[in-house]
C-alpha cells in the first residue's frame, strides 16, 4: 500500500498509520486499544446502534489546521479516521469513560440478571464489558421490562427478548449477508424488540391475516413457519448477549466446561473452518471458525448443526460378520480375518469408496484396489455420473492444484453458474458471491431464490440442455446487439439473444462454475471446456461432497493415477513407489459399469466405503447387485446395510480421526482429531486388511501419503478433454415433463440425522412448474402434483414459477421427495406429471 | 537437631559401660510393658460415647434446597462447579418442560454430583450459588469403603421434603415468576399444584402431607 493511501492519526497518544476509510474502532485495534462495542462487527456495515464505543475525538480544522474537539463523544465504530485526528478512548479521556459507563448502565437497565441460566454467561461480551467499562453499581432499582420467553424464531433459534440490547447485529446479518431479512425491529422506544412481524406484538391481527393470504408465494419451512434461510444459525454466534440461543445447545453446558478444537466442516466441498466444542467426549456445538480466505466468519446451518450423525444410534463400534441372515458383532481380529477371506477369495473385485473421504483415506483405497485387489474398477462418485464427467475431471481437476480460489471467484468480473445452484449446492460460495456483489449469470431452468438474492441473471435452459446453451453462449461472443434493433420492437427472442450476448461479453476474464448435476447433461462438460476457451473464461468445478476433490487427487476413478496422470503414463519407478510393484490390470469400470457387471456375475466381490445406496442413480438396481455379490463395507453407520453387506468394519467419522480434505479450490484442508477415540480411519483399516492379505500399503502415517504424492509431483501432461456432442432434446408426449432436480442444502441428508429442529426449519419441498404446464395437467398452485416414472411416484404441492414449458422441478432428497429412490430418475430425465388423483378434484 | 543426638554423633563421645550397653536394646520393651497395664484410649465410635453436635456453621455435607412448595432451587448454572477449587462438583443442566418442571424457571440441575474424596469443605460453592440452592449441613460422617459411594448424587444431596412440601416435578405456582420464587413469595404448594400432582402421580407419597396453602403466596407477586 502506498503512503498516500495511509492516514496517520493518534489514538491514546499512540501514532498509527492506517489505510484511508478505516474506522476509529479498527484503527484502535491496530494500536492495541480495545474499545468496548456491541453492534460493531467487522463484516457488517456500521450502524452505531448501541453507542457503547463512544470516544473523544478531535481533528484539525480551519485554515491553520488547529485541533478542534468534537463537542460530544463520537461512536468509534461509525467514524473513519482523518489525517491528524486525535482520539482519546476510555483509557485516556474522562469524558469517554463516563460516556461509556453511562451507556453501559442504560443498556443494563432492562437486561435481566439471569446470567446463571443464560447460555452466553461466561463468554458474553455484555458481561465482560459491563465488568471492564461499566459502573460497578447500578442506580436503577425499578422493575425491569420482561417478555414471555423464549420466542422461537425458527424451530432451532430461540429469542429471549428481555436479554436483547437492540444492537441489530442479527437483523443486519440477515439483510446484508445472506439476504434473508426474516427478522426486524418492531415497535418503538422502550417497547422496541426484535421479531418476525409478530401480529400479536404489533397489535395488527387483521392486517396480518391479509398479509398471510397475500404471502402464499413466500417460502415456508417444513414446520409451516416462514423460511429463515440456510445461514440463520450465524446470528446465534454473533449475538453479543444471550438473546439468541439454539434449542439444540440450550442449557447443555457452560463455556468453561467446553474444550474447543479448530477443525474443518465435512458437509460441503468448501470445507469451512469451524470450531467444535465438546464436553466429556461429547460434541455439544459447532461454531464458525475464522478463515478470511474461505468462509470468513460464517457457516451454513448444515455445518453448524449437523454433527449428530457421527454419534447416531446406528453408529458401528465393532465389526459385523454375516451369519445366515443376520450381521453379528465380532471382535476386530475375527472381523479382519473374515474381510480378508472375502477379499482374498475374490475372482474379480470392484471398489466403491464414496465421496466423503480424506485425501489419506482416498489414497489408501487407491493403492488397496490396485495393489491388493488387482482391480481398476473403482469409482468415488456415489451419485449420477457419466464417462464424460470422469474424462473431464481427469482432464481438468485431478492433479491441477489450486485453480480459481473463492476469493478470485468472488472478485471475478462475472460468474456463470452451470448446473450449479450456488446457495443449495455451494452454501458459502453463495454467501461470498453475494457479499462481493459479483455479476452472476446462471444456466438453469428457473431463477431460484438463491439466484434472485444474488441479483443474478437467468439464461433459461432446459435441464439436460446445458451443452447447447453453452454452445450458443460461446457463439454469441462478440459485439452485443442493440436491444430492439428489429422494426417491431424488442421481441422475447431478441431479449434472450441480447442477454446471451451480454453474458458472453461479461464472461471474458470471468469464471464458469460447473456443478455435479452436469454429469447427467450429455456434452455439457465438453461444451464448457470449449466455451471457456472461446470466451476467455476460467473454469471451476464445485462438487457437493467434501471428499470428491481428494478422491480425484488420489485417483479413485478407473484408469486414473494419483496426481491426475493416467495409470498407463506412470513410469515403472513411480508405479513401484505408489503401489509397491508393477501393475497389470484389466481396464476398469465406473459405477454404472460396476453395478451392471456385478448383476451379470462378472464381478463377485465389492469393497464399499461410506456408501448410501439411496444416493446412487438407481438404488434398487445397486441393492440387488450388492445382494448378489460378496460385500465388505467400511462404514461409520450401519443403518440399511444389513441386507447386502457380508463383513462390515467400523471406521471413524471425521471428528474421531485426523486427515486432510481437499476443497473445490484444490486447497488442502487438514484437520486434527477432535475426540479421543479408538475408532480407526478407513486408511488404517485398509492397512490392517492389506497386512492380513500379505501386502504392505506403505502409508504408515498421514504425512507418508503426502510425501508420496509430493514426490510424485504434478502431472506432466493433462489428460485429453472430453468431446461429446450434445444430444437431441427429448420429445415430450402429453403429460410428460423434463425433470429438473438438485439437493436442497438442508434436506434428508444422512449428515443431518438426529437434528429434527434443523429439519423442521428447512424449506418445505414443492414441485415447481410454470402456469401453462400446470394448466396442461389441470393442476393449480397449492394442488398436489404427482410426478412419476415406471419406478414410482413423488407427490408434492405445486408452486407456479417461471420455468420453461414442460419442465418440473423437485428437490432431490427432501421429505416426501426422494427422487432417486422413488423415480430412479436424475436431472434431465423425462417424467410423467399429473394432478394428484382425488386430491383437489372435488373442489369447483 | 537436639544437643543429645548431636552428642551421639560425636566420634569422641565416651562409650557406654558393658552392662549399660547390654540392657539398652531391651529398654524399649519397657514402654510396651507399661502400656499393657494402662487404660486403653480407643473410642468405640460411633457405638459408645457421646459426641457434641458440631457448631452451627460447621462445614459439613452439602444440601440442595427446595422452595416451600417443593420445587428445587438449583438451576444448574454450574457456578458452584466453577468456584470449586478442588473440582469436586459436576453439574449438567436440563430444560424444564410443562410436563416436568423441577425448579422455578426454565432451567434445572439435571445431574448434580459432589465427590467427597475431593471436597475440601471450603464453602466457595455456597458463596457462588446464585439461588441459595446449595448450602452446607453440619453432617460430617462421610465415609465409605469405595470410591463410588463417596460421590454423592443429586438424590442424596437434595433436601428431604419438609412438612407440607409437594415433591417435584410439578408446575410453578400460578402467575409467579422465578424472581418471585427467589424473593420469597411462595410459602407452600398451591391448590392447583396439589391438584396437578394428584392428576399426574396419584400415588405420590408427598400428597398425603401436602396441605394446599390457603393463599400459597406471601404478599403476592413482588
Amino acid at each position: 500500500m502506498s503512503a498516500e493511501d495511509l492516514v496517520t492519526c493518534s489514538i491514546d497518544g499512540i501514532e498509527i498509520a492506517v489505510p484511508k476509510n478505516t474506522l476509529i474502532i479498527r484503527a484502535a485495534e491496530e494500536a492495541g486499544v480495545m474499545i468496548p462495542r456491541f453492534c460493531d462487527h467487522p463484516l457488517l456495515a456500521p450502524v452505531a446502534a448501541c453507542r457503547q464505543c463512544l470516544v473523544d475525538v478531535a481533528s484539525p480544522a480551519g485554515p491553520e489546521g488547529k485541533l478542534r474537539a468534537f463537542p460530544k463523544p463520537q461512536p468509534a465504530c461509525a467514524m473513519t479516521v482523518t489525517p491528524g485526528m486525535v482520539v482519546n478512548t476510555q483509557l485516556t479521556s474522562a469524558a469517554a469513560k463516563t460516556a461509556q459507563e453511562q451507556v453501559a448502565e442504560l443498556i443494563l437497565i432492562n437486561h435481566p440478571l439471569d446470567c446463571p441460566i443464560c447460555d452466553k454467561g461466561g463468554e458474553c461480551p455484555l458481561q465482560n464489558q459491563a465488568m471492564s467499562t461499566g459502573r460497578s453499581v447500578s442506580r436503577f432499582t425499578e422493575k425491569k421490562n420482561t417478555f414471555p420467553k423464549p420466542l422461537a424464531l425458527t424451530a432451532q433459534i430461540l429469542l429471549d427478548r428481555e436479554r436483547c440490547v437492540l444492537c441489530q447485529r442479527c437483523t443486519r446479518f440477515a439483510a446484508q449477508i445472506p439476504g434473508d431479512p426474516f427478522i426486524a425491529l418492531q415497535r418503538r422506544g422502550v417497547n422496541q424488540q426484535i421479531g418476525r412481524f409478530d401480529a400479536s406484538v404489533l397489535g395488527v391481527a387483521a392486517v396480518a391475516d391479509e398479509a398471510a393470504d397475500e404471502a402464499e408465494g413466500d417460502v415456508l419451512a417444513v414446520d409451516g413457519t416462514p423460511f429463515a434461510g440456510y445461514f440463520a444459525g450465524n446470528i446465534i454466534q454473533i449475538c453479543p448477549v444471550g438473546a439468541l440461543t439454539s434449542a439444540e445447545y440450550r442449557f447443555r453446558a457452560r463455556p468453561f466446561d467446553l474444550v474447543s478444537t479448530a477443525t474443518v466442516a465435512e458437509h460441503d466441498s468448501t470445507c469451512s473452518a469451524i470450531r467444535v466444542d465438546y464436553r466429556r467426549g461429547q460434541v455439544l456445538r459447532r461454531l464458525a471458525g475464522d478463515d478470511p480466505e474461505l468462509n470468513q466468519e460464517w457457516i451454513t446451518d448444515k455445518d453448524r448443526f449437523g454433527f449428530h450423525w457421527q454419534t447416531a444410534p446406528d453408529r458401528l463400534r465393532r465389526p459385523l460378520v454375516r451369519r445366515g441372515d443376520d450381521l453379528v458383532e465380532v471382535s476386530w481380529p475375527e472381523g479382519l480375518a473374515a474381510a480378508a477371506e472375502v477379499l482374498g477369495s475374490a475372482k474379480r473385485a470392484a471398489v466403491l469408496p464414496g465421496g466423503r473421504l480424506t485425501l489419506e483415506d482416498a489414497h489408501a483405497y487407491a493403492v488397496f484396489a490396485r495393489a491388493v485387489l488387482k482391480t481398476d474398477s473403482i469409482d468415488f462418485r456415489a451419485r449420477p455420473s457419466s464417462p464424460e464427467e470422469a474424462q473431464f475431471l481427469a482432464h481438468f481437476a485431478a492433479g491441477a492444484g489450486t485453480g480459481v480460489s473463492l476469493n478470485e471467484l468472488a472478485a471475478a468480473p462475472a460468474v456463470l453458474l452451470v448446473g450449479f445452484e450456488a446457495e443449495d449446492e455451494g452454501g458459502i460460495v453463495y454467501l461470498r458471491l453475494r457479499e462481493a456483489g459479483t455479476t452472476v449469470y446462471a444456466l438453469a431452468p428457473f431463477a431460484s431464490r438463491g439466484l434472485a438474492r444474488l441479483g443474478g441473471t437467468l439464461l433459461p435452459t432446459l435441464p439436460g440442455a446445458e451443452a447447447s446453451a453453452l454452445a450458443k453462449l460461446s457463439d454469441a461472443a462478440g459485439p452485443v446487439p442493440e436491444p430492439g434493433a428489429s422494426a417491431k420492437g424488442p421481441t422475447s427472442a431478441d431479449a434472450v439473444q441480447t442477454l446471451t450476448a451480454s453474458a458472453a461479453a461479461a464472461l471474458a476474464g470471468g469464471v464458469i462454475v460447473l456443478g455435479e448435476r452436469l454429469a447427467t447433461s450429455p456434452g455439457a462438460y465438453s461444451a464448457a471446456v470449449a466455451a471457456a476457451e472461446r470466451l476467455g473464461a476460467k473454469l471451476v468445478w464445485i462438487p457437493r461432497r467434501a471428499g470428491e476433490r481428494a478422491a480425484l487427487e488420489a485417483g479413485l476413478l478407473p484408469g486414473l493415477a494419483p496426481g491426475g496422470r493416467a495409470l498407463g503414463d506412470l513410469t515403472e519407478a513411480e508405479t513401484t513407489m505408489i503401489f509397491g510393484g508393477p501393475l497389470d490390470l484389466e481396464p476398469g469400470l465406473d459405477l454404472p459399469g460396476i453395478v451392471a457387471a456385478v448383476r451379470a456375475g462378472e464381478i463377485d466381490t465389492v469393497l464399499v466405503g461410506g456408501l448410501e445406496l439411496v444416493d446412487l442413480p438407481v438404488p434398487p438396481a445397486a441393492a440387488t447387485a450388492l445382494k448378489g455379490a460378496k460385500v465388505v463395507a467400511l462404514q461409520v453407520r450401519g443403518e440399511g446395510i444389513s441386507p447386502w453387506a457380508d463383513v462390515v468394519l467400523p471406521v471413524a467419522p471425521p471428528q474421531e480421526k485426523a486427515g486432510t480434505f481437499i476443497n473445490w479450490e484444490g486447497r488442502l484442508r487438514p484437520f486434527p482429531q477432535v475426540l479421543t477415540s479408538t475408532a480407526l480411519s478407513d486408511g488404517k483399516v485398509l492397512q490392517a486388511l492389506a497386512a492380513k492379505l500379505g501386502f504392505t500399503l506403505g502409508i504408515g502415517e498421514l504425512a507418508t501419503v503426502h510425501q508420496v504424492l509430493d514426490r510424485l509431483g504434478p502431472a506432466g501432461r493433462r489428460q485429453p478433454a472430453p468431446a461429446v456432442a450434445p444430444p437431441e432434446a427429448p420429445a415430450l408426449g402429453a403429460g410428460e415433463a423434463l425433470l429438473s432436480t438438485w439437493h436442497q442444502l438442508v434436506d434428508d441428508a444422512a449428515g443431518l440425522d438426529g437434528e429434527p429442529r434443523l429439519a423442521a426449519s428447512a424449506p418445505a419441498p414443492k414441485a415447481r412448474l410454470n402456469a401453462a404446464t400446470a394448466q396442461g395437467v389441470g393442476a393449480r398452485a397449492g394442488d398436489d402434483l404427482q410426478v412419476s416414472t415406471a419406478a414410482g411416484a413423488v407427490t408434492l404441492p405445486v408452486v407456479i414459477d417461471d420455468l420453461p414449458n414442460g419442465v418440473v422441478h423437485l428437490p432431490t432428497k427432501s421429505p416426501g421427495s426422494w427422487v432417486r429412490v422413488a423415480l430412479n430418475a436424475a436431472n434431465g430425465d423425462v417424467v410423467r406429471i399429473a394432478a394428484s388423483s382425488g386430491a383437489k378434484e372435488a373442489q369447483p | 537437631m537436639s544437643s543429645r543426638s548431636l552428642r551421639r554423633l560425636d566420634p569422641a563421645r565416651k562409650q557406654k559401660g558393658f552392662i549399660a550397653s547390654g540392657v539398652a536394646p531391651w529398654a524399649g520393651f519397657g514402654v510396651t510393658l507399661r502400656t499393657f497395664f494402662a487404660k486403653p484410649v480407643t473410642e468405640q465410635y460411633p457405638f459408645k460415647g457421646k459426641y457434641p453436635p458440631p457448631f452451627p456453621r460447621y462445614h459439613g455435607r452439602h444440601q440442595l434446597n427446595r422452595y416451600p412448595d417443593g420445587l428445587e432451587k438449583c438451576v444448574g448454572c454450574e457456578l458452584c462447579a466453577w468456584a470449586c477449587p478442588a473440582d469436586a462438583i459436576f453439574v449438567e443442566a436440563g430444560a424444564n418442560t410443562a410436563e416436568e418442571q423441577y425448579s422455578a424457571g426454565e432451567r434445572y440441575g439435571r445431574v448434580y454430583q459432589i465427590n467427597y474424596l475431593r471436597c475440601i469443605f471450603c464453602g466457595m460453592c455456597i458463596e457462588a450459588c446464585p439461588t441459595r440452592a446449595l448450602t452446607m449441613t453440619t453432617f460430617y460422617e462421610l465415609a465409605a469403603p469405595n470410591r463410588e459411594d463417596m460421590i454423592y448424587t443429586k438424590d442424596e444431596l437434595l433436601a428431604p421434603l419438609a412438612d407440607g412440601m409437594l415433591a417435584a416435578p410439578h408446575p410453578m405456582a400460578e402467575g409467579l415468576s422465578d424472581d418471585d420464587y427467589y424473593s420469597g413469595a411462595v410459602t407452600g404448594p398451591t391448590g392447583d399444584q396439589v391438584e396437578w400432582v394428584r392428576d399426574h402421580r396419584p400415588d405420590d407419597p408427598s400428597l398425603a402431607a401436602a396441605r394446599p396453602h390457603a393463599t400459597g403466596l406471601k404478599g403476592g407477586p413482588a
